[in-house]
């Protein structure tokens, strides 16, 4: 499946762009990132600490072990501070 | 209810003007939060947003404060980019029938949005810039709602 994946903040930074397009036969959003640490350093860095991350299914706040079954946007960052 | 997410900056007094004139609305309130510099060093901070997301999730927080408080009107304003010191970043109104609903909202809006809005603060120094890190204290101010 074709699956919009999104970053923001210092995960952005470390992977070093804003959203790619990404064909995944993940199941959940735990397998995404395992698959995605295994490509490449800078996503090893940018993933090494997912207490420190927060994940965003179709621009929905959830967990890590959420299914990707029908979602089109995945989004990863940082604790948000907003206000 | 107005949600609105912009880089602009907004003029206060205009936009209260045309707020909570319900003829049911006893008390409005309204905060603004800015820019601060506590190190005098401080040459811009720049806030990102997840664009969509910013305004689904605040206007679930402002629904959601609306019911809760029974407010007759509900204000949110927040800006991204660029801002320097002293710049307005945002601000919430409420308006109530009484004071006590009014001012409880606008703190609970003010707590939801800080945790759970998708912003991100970056300062920029003249040293170097960094990521605001959230604070534990943000996430359990929740605890009390």
């Amino acid at each position: 499946m074709k699956i919009e994946v999104l970053y923001f903040a210092w995960v952005r930074e470390r992977i070093g762009e804003p959203r790619e397009t990404l064909e995944t036969e993940a199941a959940t959003v735990m397998d995404l990132v395992e698959e995605l640490r295994a490509r490449e350093p800078r996503y090893d860095l940018a993933f090494s600490d997912l207490k420190s991350l927060r994940v965003a299914l179709d621009q929905e706040l959830t967990e890590f072990d959420a299914s990707l079954d029908g979602v089109r946007e995945v989004a990863f960052f940082p604790p948000m501070t907003g206000g | 209810m107005q949600v609105t997410v912009q880089s602009e900056d907004f003029d206060l007094a205009q936009v209260l003007k045309g707020f909570g004139k319900a003829p049911n609305t006893g008390a409005t309130v309204s905060f603004t939060g800015r820019v601060r510099d506590d190190s005098g060093t401080l040459e811009h901070m720049e806030i990102e947003h997840y664009p969509g997301m910013c305004e689904a999730t605040i206007t679930k927080i402002a629904e959601e404060a609306a019911t809760r408080w029974s407010l007759t009107d509900c204000l949110v304003i927040h800006r991204y980019g660029n801002l320097r010191p002293g710049d307005q970043i945002m601000m919430v109104a409420t308006a109530a029938r009484h004071r006590v609903e009014a001012f409880e909202a606008a703190e609970y809006l003010m707590d939801y949005l800080k945790s759970r809005a998708p912003f991100w603060k970056k300062e920029v120094t003249r040293e170097g810039a960094d990521w605001v890190a959230a604070k534990d204290a943000d996430e359990e101010a929740l605890n009390r709602w």
